[in-house]
């Protein structure tokens, strides 16, 4: 009589599911720009809002586009990590800072330091809506051709940096 | 101190729901008369131990004891004494205090209330029971104690989350756990038949009001949760399908189906291996809901803080006790068969159309909540399924299965011919089509065939419940509890689905700024804002508006809605000012200030809202008059019951 | 002191955005109600588990207001949709697509209804021809 069988054999994939479902990571929510063109953006800088940065700069080079702001807790955890990358030199750094306050921006810039080349000020959105970004921070690396090859989301340690970002940056040098 | 004797009573609750188990299994298979009676003793003993540590824990938020980690992490100097009694289950480790409170209670109401029952059958139950209190003790004890001291003391708490200071959402777990862990009444019931190796329509008259109580609970738990979602969030919406929302719903409806199927074993000893399973699931839905909550399996606006190791261990205990009844299925079940039929056209092949659609029904809920976690784990890309998927295949099994109702209930056992009764549905039927039509062409405006439909539905539900109570009625005959309870239900049901049907057809809302003086209209309602002040709560500051309704120059209602700030949380909270009437709500709620003095606003407009859950209410009344049907309050002991032959028009 | 509090309070918060729109309703009803729809379809990422109309996140108000300029600019439904999966997945969508593989999450409402139906009908069938009682357990019948 297979069919007093069925109920326990069903359970029992369910539960299979569950045991995985337990194990899974929840927070690695992939980019669908990985592979794409990164959008190009034009915007005021931090430091200096007469003047305006572009991502189109540093194209024909890897550079890596970090979202911030002086809000989000997770920045602040990761900046000492994010001055030791911007010191070791491998690549620029592009802030992006979203949906802040320009004067906090500028002050936090000074008070802790900044890593970046140059800050994007991303009032509106846009560029974030246009970047896929739903958190801060998130981390983003854009090889030499311009494609997005990666995005880390949560705060950035050593650690994370050498494990994903740098190999990434060596292979597409290699590649040159 | 107190929270020391809490937990010290806990460990003692723990080490008596063993030899209840013990005692109540063992001294069933083995018939030992001594140990059974032990059985009762020990579930006496667990209660008094598992009240003694809810006490506990109650008294040190009582007493704002912050040197108690669950204390700080939950309350605060400022909470109103109401809220901070509330706050023992306002988390993960106190609700499950409460779980276990509440399945104490129920074991001793089953110990206390099974005299006329065989002294086997209520041992393996209680057995069964201690073995549940058992796990949960073990799980809260190991995992998640709610008595853990924080040295040094803090000076004040975090807070009750302000979410939870409401009178209704203070309420909504102690009702719903009442019927989570009430489910578990039936499963031990059929856990005990199978491993007696009988099932027989009297075992069905034992379990069925027990399961209604169960049930009645749930439904009460569900509404209370879905109206306080209405007036609290603030946006006026009463259902999200969120994934909590779903654990919940999924227990009722089996529940429901379980309800019906018992009707049946009771009737005419058929269905037996169908009411086996739904008892089985009925508690395991109940166990999966807890371990969605609290595992961050599943993503939700509900969840708990979510913790893996927890999670392992519900989904170990739920894979044991469900594994375990579900092996003894497929060992016992196949004994269970009876040899009696029906016609094509009978109750019976109703009651089990309505299974059918009811766990497919459910069936589609767990699919849709499960596929976002099966597919991720497939490496299939991460999705999301929510209400625009849940709102529109719901009704895909929902829909026959309302339109069977009224002829459904009215259907005679073994051979239908429904007699007279067939030309009266018809005519109701008609009738409730043309006041459908009306309402919908006359009174509210066109919305679409489906609305149409709902209302038709659902009219002939309501008009075709009463027939039976009525003709009882007209003709002097007596009219029992279960009759009387099963239409009350149905007619709820009714109630329900006009309410829901017409709120979300002809609802109307907007989004826009006030300033004094300013007025906006919607659906013929004028709102003014006349004023804005500041006001102090006990525990919060806000800023109040003063609204005024008037419908065609005459003055309807005035609505003071609030935005708080609580002072230790930060979090803002819409408090909307609603007005309420039988037929309508009427209702505002602030969004942010604008400057120079103007805030944005939601005005809504909600017809028939309020028998949303006035039909859910009436509907958990007939399920406890159901429950309180003379028969199963009979003294007669089991082996003197002659079963006598089914008859048409009783349940 | 409170009253400063609160203002203070209201301030910070008046920078999140709200989850209310205080920008116009559209003066097409239609492109109104493809609003409405369409925010509902939406899930607010920022958050956990609310759609975009719900959320108070200030992400929701930005997509929110996005979708607006994107309805107002003719673009259709699929198109706004495609514009929202591209740069956020599959996972923006609280109504699944129809692909592959969610063609048994969508078939699933009518193959479990269709599917029960037909096991009841053989149940139904089988039970039409068995005697009508059964000595061993007739069933209490009427109370």
């Amino acid at each position: 009589m297979w069919r007093y069988l069925l109920p326990i054999v069903l359970f029992a994939i369910l539960i299979g599911f569950f045991v995985a479902g337990l194990r899974r990571d929840k927070e690695t929510l992939p980019s669908p720009l990985i592979g794409k063109p990164a959008p190009e953006f034009t915007l005021p800088r931090v430091e200096d809002p007469s003047k305006q940065i572009s991502n189109a700069e540093f194209a024909g080079r890897p550079y890596v586009v970090n979202v911030w702001a002086t809000w989000c807790v997770g920045c602040r955890q990761e900046h000492d990590a994010l001055l030791e990358i911007a010191r070791r030199g491998e690549v620029p750094l592009i802030g992006l800072n979203w949906k802040d306050d320009l004067a906090l921006a500028q002050q936090w810039l000074a008070q802790l330091g900044d890593p970046y080349v140059a800050s994007a000020f991303d009032q509106e959105g846009n560029v974030a809506i246009d970047w896929g970004v739903w958190g801060a921070p998130e981390t983003f690396l854009v090889g030499a051709d311009g494609t997005i090859l990666y995005r880390h989301i949560s705060p950035i340690t050593l650690e994370i940096w050498e494990r994903e970002f740098v190999p990434r940056i060596r292979q597409g040098r290699a590649r040159e | 101190m107190a929270a020391e004797l809490g937990h010290f009573a806990l460990i003692l609750a723990f080490c008596l729901a063993l030899p209840q188990a013990f005692f109540g299994l063992a001294g069933a298979a083995t018939r030992r008369t001594h140990w059974m009676a032990a059985t009762q003793r020990a579930a006496a003993g667990q209660f008094v131990f598992v009240a003694i540590s809810f006490g506990c824990l109650a008294y040190a938020f009582y007493q704002n004891d912050f040197s108690v980690l669950y204390v700080v992490q939950n309350s605060n100097s400022g909470l109103p004494t109401f809220y901070r009694f509330a706050a023992v289950w306002g988390a993960h480790e106190g609700s499950l205090l409460l779980w276990l409170l509440v399945q104490a209670i129920w074991t001793l109401a089953v110990a206390g209330l099974s005299r006329s029952l065989p002294v086997q059958m209520t041992s393996r139950v209680l057995g069964v029971l201690g073995l549940i209190s058992a796990g949960f003790a073990l799980f809260i004890l190991t995992t998640s104690n709610p008595f853990e001291r924080s040295w040094p003391a803090a000076a004040d708490g975090r807070d009750l989350n302000p979410l939870l200071q409401d009178p209704a959402l203070a309420m909504h777990p102690p009702m719903l756990y009442t019927g989570y862990v009430g489910m578990s009444v039936p499963f031990a019931f059929a856990v005990a038949a199978m491993l007696e190796g009988k099932l027989d329509s009297m075992w069905a008259r034992w379990v069925r009001p027990w399961t209604n109580i169960a049930w009645m609970f749930l439904t009460l738990g569900i509404a209370l949760g879905s109206w306080w979602a209405y007036y609290e969030l603030g946006w006026g919406g009463w259902w999200f399908w969120d994934p909590v929302e779903n654990a919940s719903f999924m227990p009722w409806l089996i529940g429901t189906a379980l309800i019906h199927s018992l009707a049946v074993t009771e009737k005419r000893g058929l269905f037996k291996s169908w009411t086996l399973l739904l008892a089985i699931a009925a508690f395991s839905l109940s166990l999966l809901g807890t371990f969605l909550v609290r595992s961050g399996v599943i993503e939700s606006v509900h969840a708990f803080a979510s913790d893996p190791a927890r999670g392992l261990f519900i989904l170990v205990f739920l894979g044991l006790c469900v594994g375990g009844a579900l092996t003894l299925y497929a060992w016992r079940a196949p004994h269970f068969r009876s040899n009696a039929g029906f016609a094509p056209i009978s109750r019976e092949s109703f009651l089990l159309l309505n299974n059918v659609l009811l766990v497919a029904a459910c069936g589609l809920i767990l699919l849709g909540t499960l596929y976002p976690m099966i597919l991720d784990l497939l490496q299939l890309g991460r999705i999301s399924v929510g209400p625009p998927y849940f709102a529109t295949t719901f009704l895909i099994p929902m829909l026959p299965l309302v339109l069977l109702l009224s002829p459904g209930q009215h259907a005679e056992w073994k051979r239908a011919s429904f007699g007279r009764t067939k030309r009266l549905l018809a005519v109701l039927a008609a009738a409730a089509l043309l006041i459908a039509l009306g309402l919908s062409l006359a009174v509210y405006g066109w919305h679409s065939a489906l609305t149409a439909i709902g209302l038709a539905i659902a009219l002939w539900v309501i008009l075709s419940s009463l027939i039976e109570p009525v003709q009882r009625w007209r003709k002097g005959h007596s009219l029992s509890a279960a009759v009387l309870g099963m239409s009350l239900a149905h007619f709820g049901l009714g109630l329900f689905i006009i309410g829901a049907t017409v709120v979300e057809s002809y609802g109307e809302e907007t989004d826009l700024s006030l300033a004094p003086g300013q007025s906006a209209e919607v659906a013929g309602f004028t709102f003014t804002l006349n004023s804005l002040s500041n006001v102090s709560g006990p525990n919060y500051e806000a800023v109040e508006a003063e609204v005024a309704i008037t419908r065609e120059g005459k003055p309807v209602a005035t609505v003071h809605p609030q935005k708080r700030v609580y002072r230790v949380q930060r979090n803002p909270m819409t408090e909307a000012g609603i007005e309420g009437g039988w037929n309508r709500d009427l209702f505002v709620a602030m969004g942010e200030p604008l400057g120079e003095g103007s805030w944005s606003f939601r005005l809504q407009y909600k017809p028939m809202v309020r028998f949303i859950w006035l039909g859910a209410f009436v509907v958990a009344l007939g399920g406890l008059i159901a429950a309180c049907d003379r028969r199963y309050r009979q003294r007669v002991p089991a082996r003197e019951m002659s079963p006598a032959p089914a008859s048409a028009s009783t349940v | 002191m409170r009253a400063l509090l609160l203002a203070v309070v209201m301030m910070a918060w008046a920078a999140a955005a709200m989850a209310i729109d205080t920008a116009p309703a559209f003066e097409d009803p239609a492109k109104q109600a493809r609003y409405e729809r369409l925010a509902r379809e939406l899930r607010c990422l920022q958050c956990r588990a609310e759609t975009i109309a719900d959320s108070n996140a200030f992400l929701a108000a930005d997509l929110r207001k996005q979708l607006r300029q994107l309805i107002a600019e003719g673009k259709s439904d699929q198109e706004i949709l495609d514009y929202m999966t591209a740069r956020y997945g599959d996972y923006v969508l609280y109504k699944p697509r129809v692909t592959p593989r969610t063609w048994l999450l969508w078939a699933a409402p009518v193959l479990f209804v269709l599917g029960g139906g037909a096991l009841a009908a053989v149940v139904i069938l089988r039970k039409s021809r068995l005697p009508d009682s059964d000595p061993s357990d007739p069933g209490l019948g009427a109370s």
